[in-house]
């Protein structure tokens, strides 16, 4: 065996003075990073297969544990970065491309960081959310040209088919397989019960959650996975995946070792056959493919449910958006280059697709100057950390918003990015027993319910705060944002003005 | 009466269950003292089985019939009439362990060091079991009749 | 209602706490010719060991007749019954009315007819009182000769060792404590008493004793003459049933009793070492003369004395024993009779560990365990509920066997709040 160039990314450090010996670390280690020496009589450590997850730290029971960055350094260079170097050992090590997970961590701008929201003050007067009514329930689907009533002022017009989302917020595509059965159960249960939506992703339903179905959208993607008539049936909507802003254009891989009995059945595919998304959808080469799709599954769906379409934010959303739009989708979803992902080349995750921000902004706009921006509605995704972001989203023009990251970390991950090992600690990115276990759904449902009942209470603050109590006045209501520290092409492209302005 | 059971579908098998019974049994009721001061740290009163992926803690079931009490040849193992716990005297016990022979639950730890009888007494001085307090997981419920 | 028992141990306490749970108001009255508070019979070794103070030998707490209601006339020995009239007689002549009897008169020790039982310094050791005696007597370095290696002999081994004794124990068997070990187990055993200095002669017994006032020798069967200071008769217990001789109440063995623990003769039970009753294993009556079988005959006869009708599912021998840090626990049939049991064991003599599971069809019967014996309560509940153990049988002799290797529905319909008697 040659020697491996690569060196710890983590210390763990461990207080000796409170460290009583009772292994709770090296139980709850599946990188096998603590052992007990017998012959030291002590606990002991493995930096260098640490990838920081915390498990260790949050379980320890006298708190004698800490992480930290591994203190070993290169020579200072600006060009040749750390991670630079080490990519470049690895792969001369290895071969391989490099594999990655959740979105990508590179230093670009975050555009929700560089806008402000507005507030009011004396005129238009703030709304105090706690002593008057402040609505933050929306509905996904194509709105019609024009309302008719009756002289009843009953509505005659026939509306297309809606999701009624009380929280302007759904949880994004994650599959079975790339996440655990007990975040699924957390996820659909949590939905069900906040009046929201989760969404299958491309890994098919499992039948244990097919009482969840009203909550539920189901996604079609380019594997098939899952698709027959009652995943159909079972879903509120359904959901073309095109692309995903991970990484836009190109497929995914489920190896064959994690397809288990379980998730073999619910994906409709052999035990241990790789599960493989090609690229592109083998039968989509055009708008006018799409839409025949899209209307395979409206009939098969009695043109009761909405049919959306996920796509990447690339440099041509506008248009493609468009093209959705007249296609017949009733949403779509846009997934920005922050989106993460259960695994990922990394050059891709890192360097392809473009900010959910412009994506939002310039599909609105597109839409609205084309008048076609009420046949369909538009969900954001890519990278929702908080409840401004939503604001921001919804300002910018989007319906509502899609979160993945932000729904996990509330059950546990701690963002170590290694999904695509299969060992999360925390059982939320892992199919193994040992571990799927950790992530108790009784408990995950709940701090999923608090998280989006919290940023609920936050989003009516703000708008309360900007004299709005609608979040459907809110929608493409750009003048609540001011852009700080931006080009005045970026804020062109947001369309909104800088602060002060 | 209450009592503590274990869902094995969520239990991790961390044992830290383990830490917190032996910790609220010693004199010290702090889990670092517990582990470095207490010279006569009692043995965990819980059975921890653990077959990957299956794991789960044991505790006594207090049974209604005790096999323990009317085995017990000092008169050690008692079932309180009031509260219904079952716990040993250990003042009386000789460590002869017929209790560990009659209890099919293998509920009884056999604290060497003390040569006595362990068992879990529902951590009756606090009113809630240390293990389901600590139990990472919530692994461990405290519950009427069964779950 | 008068209830009558005769008897102070562990199966009057079974009855006395049986009955009051229900009834409040029964007269009940406890004869018997030991003076004593209830106290705790296996102890007696663990007080000549100086383990035990005479005041813990209690078994229940000092108020516990008073607390019970019961009334006891201690110190006196009950010499008869008159079943036609209901009435115990006493040997101070009194007679004692009941409604409901329970005899629960224990064991006496057998001793053999055999030349020198006359001499000073030989006694048995079933009492508290034997067991004081024995202890003004000992002195460090006294030669005590123990004949019989059974489960009495062998305490009282244990205990007269830790005063310092020199200690022979004589086995007519080819092992010690024969009734509840195999050879391998008992081989394990005997090696750790060997190794403290205590003798063991086996496959012969006593012959005579030769001596003056005093033991002074005792000649064995096989020839070998041994100086004794000290003689102590541990062959066995017989059923103690002098008090119905006479009487039509049936015996065996010992008392002939039905599942509900009632002899032949209405308002007549017997439970404890004194009854031959149901033994779940052998499907036939045996006396099974060990304490918790005791307390639970005890209950069950007091409760079907209230008219509450209760039967017991059977007892079966079980035993926990040890020697320092040697530890025995063993149930149920371990020497298998005939060819229809299998048999499994695990053996490391290194680590003087042994387990033997004895297996009929397809529920155990019965298992020893040499000091590994946590859990062994396992293996009896899965006697005890004759529990089909085919799904997990290979892995009965697991170190850690336990609920783990039950199949699921088994294990959650016991864990999980349905008690199992």
């Amino acid at each position: 065996m040659s020697l491996n160039y690569l060196t710890p990314e983590f210390k763990v450090l461990r207080d000796y003075d409170r460290c009583i010996n009772c292994k709770v670390c090296m139980r709850q280690c599946a990188n096998e990073v603590h052992s007990y020496d017998e012959d030291l009589d002590k606990m002991i450590a493995d930096d260098y297969k640490c990838v920081n997850c915390q498990r260790c730290v949050v379980m320890c029971p006298t708190h004698a544990l800490t992480i930290i960055k591994h203190p070993q350094v290169f020579r200072e260079n600006a060009n040749w970065t750390y991670d630079a170097i080490r990519d470049i050992y690895r792969q001369a090590e290895t071969g391989g491309v490099l594999l990655s997970a959740m979105g990508n961590d590179r230093p670009y701008p975050i555009y929700w960081d560089k806008m402000v929201i507005n507030a009011s003050q004396v005129t238009n007067p703030s709304i105090d959310p706690l002593r008057e009514p402040m609505e933050l329930k929306i509905f996904i689907g194509r709105k019609p040209d024009k309302i008719e009533l009756d002289e009843n002022l009953n509505v005659k017009t026939k509306m297309p088919p809606q999701l009624k989302l009380n929280f302007p917020i759904m949880f994004s595509a994650m599959s079975y397989g790339s996440i655990s059965y007990n975040a699924h159960a957390s996820l659909a249960r949590a939905a069900k019960e906040l009046g929201i939506y989760y969404n299958t992703g491309e890994g098919g339903l499992h039948k244990d959650f097919r009482k969840y179905g009203e909550n539920t959208i189901v996604q079609v993607a380019s594997g098939r996975f899952g698709v027959d008539r009652e995943y159909l049936k079972t879903a509120a909507a359904v959901e073309i995946k095109i692309g995903q802003g991970a990484k836009p254009g190109i497929g995914g891989h489920l190896p064959g070792e994690k397809v288990s009995e379980d998730i073999s059945e619910t994906r409709m595919i052999p035990v241990g056959s790789d599960a493989i998304s090609p690229a592109p959808h083998h039968d989509i080469y055009s708008i006018e493919d799409l839409s025949q799709l899209i209307y395979s599954l409206k009939e098969a769906t009695d043109y009761k449910k909405p049919v959306g379409v996920k796509i990447a934010a690339v440099n041509n959303v506008a248009a493609i958006a468009s093209g959705i739009a007249r296609a017949g989708a009733d949403y779509i979803a846009i997934d920005g280059f922050r989106g993460g992902t259960g695994a990922a080349p990394k050059r891709i995750r890192d360097n392809v697709g473009i900010p959910i921000e412009f994506a939002i902004a310039s599909v609105d706009s597109r839409l609205r100057s084309e008048g076609i921006r009420h046949t369909i509605s538009l969900v954001a995704a890519g990278s929702i950390r908080n409840s401004a972001d939503i604001i921001k989203a919804i300002a910018l023009g989007a319906d509502a918003v899609y979160i993945g990251s932000a729904a996990l970390i509330a059950i546990g991950c701690h963002m170590c990015q290694q999904c695509n090992t299969g060992k999360c600690n925390w059982g939320i990115a892992t199919q193994d027993p040992n571990l799927v276990k950790r992530l108790n759904p009784e408990i995950g449902y709940k701090r999923l319910i608090n998280l989006i009942t919290a940023w609920g209470h936050e989003i009516q603050e703000m708008l309360g705060g900007m004299g709005i109590n609608d979040i459907e006045s809110l929608k493409g209501n750009r003048l609540m944002l001011r852009g700080i520290g931006m080009t005045q092409k970026e804020l062109d492209i947001l369309g909104i003005l800088a602060a002060g302005e | 009466m209450k009592k503590v059971y274990a869902k094995e579908e969520v239990c991790v098998g961390c044992k830290l269950c383990e830490v917190y019974c032996i910790t609220s049994h010693s004199k010290y009721k702090d889990v670092l003292k517990a582990y470095k001061l207490d010279s006569t740290r009692p043995a965990p009163r819980i059975i921890i089985e653990e077959e990957r992926p299956i794991s789960f803690s044991l505790q006594c079931r207090h049974c209604d019939d005790a096999p323990c009490v009317k085995a017990c040849i000092t008169g050690a193992m008692q079932k309180d009439p009031e509260t219904g716990v079952v716990t040993c005297d250990t003042d009386k016990c000789v460590g002869c362990w017929t209790c560990v022979l009659v209890c099919s639950f293998g509920a009884i730890v056999r604290d060497l060091n003390n040569k006595i009888a362990s068992k879990c007494d529902l951590c009756a001085e606090t009113g809630e079991p240390a293990c389901v307090k600590n139990c990472p997981n919530e692994a461990l419920v405290f519950t009427e009749g069964g779950i | 209602m008068d209830i009558v028992i005769i008897g102070n141990s562990a199966a009057m306490v079974g009855a006395v706490e049986a009955i009051r749970k229900h009834d409040k108001t029964s007269n009940i009255t406890v004869i018997s010719d030991e003076k004593y508070h209830v106290y705790s019979r296996p102890l007696i070794s663990y007080y000549l060991a100086d383990t035990v103070t005479e005041e813990k030998m209690a078994y229940r707490s000092k108020d516990f007749y008073q607390k019970n209601n019961v009334k006891t006339i201690l110190g006196t020995k009950a010499v008869s019954v008159d079943e036609n009239k209901k009435t115990v007689i006493l040997e101070n002549g009194d007679l004692v009315k009941y409604d409901k009897l329970l005899i629960a008169t224990g064991g006496k020790p057998f001793i053999p007819p055999i030349d020198g039982l006359d001499k000073k310094n030989i006694q048995t050791f079933i009492k508290l009182d034997e067991a004081k005696k024995l202890k003004s007597s000992i002195k460090p370095n006294s030669k005590a000769v123990i004949v019989g290696g059974g489960l009495i002999g062998f305490k009282a081994a244990e205990g007269l060792h830790a005063l310092g004794a020199d200690v022979t124990i004589v086995e007519l068997a080819d092992r010690i404590l024969s009734t509840i070990l195999d050879n391998e187990s008992a081989s394990i055993v005997t090696k750790r008493l060997l190794k403290d200095g205590i003798k063991i002669k086996v496959g012969t017994t006593i012959d005579k004793i030769v001596g003056e006032d005093y033991v002074k020798e005792v000649h064995l069967k096989n020839g070998e003459v041994l100086p004794t200071d000290i003689l102590i008769f541990a062959i066995g217990v017989t059923p103690n049933t002098d008090v119905v001789k006479g009487t039509s109440i049936k015996i065996n063995r010992g008392i002939l009793v039905d599942r509900n623990m009632k002899t032949n003769v209405d308002d007549v039970y017997a439970a404890g070492d004194v009854a031959e009753g149901f033994d779940m294993l052998l499907n036939s009556n045996r006396v099974v003369p060990i304490w918790p079988n005791a307390y639970i005959q005890g209950e069950t006869a007091g409760l079907n004395m209230i008219g509450i009708e209760n039967t017991t599912n059977g007892i079966f021998p079980m035993n926990s024993i040890g020697y320092k840090d040697t530890y025995i626990i063993t149930a149920g049939i371990i020497n298998p009779p005939d060819e229809s049991y299998d048999v499994m064991v695990k053996a490391d003599l290194d680590k003087n560990t042994y387990k033997k599971i004895v297996l009929k069809e397809n529920n155990i019967v019965g298992f020893i365990l040499i000091n590994d014996v946590d859990r062994a309560g396992i293996y009896t509940g899965l006697i005890r509920e004759k529990i089909d153990v085919t799904p997990f049988r290979n892995q009965l002799l697991k170190d850690d066997f336990g609920y783990i290797n039950f199949p699921k529905d088994l294990r959650k319909s016991k864990m999980l709040g349905q008690e199992v008697r």
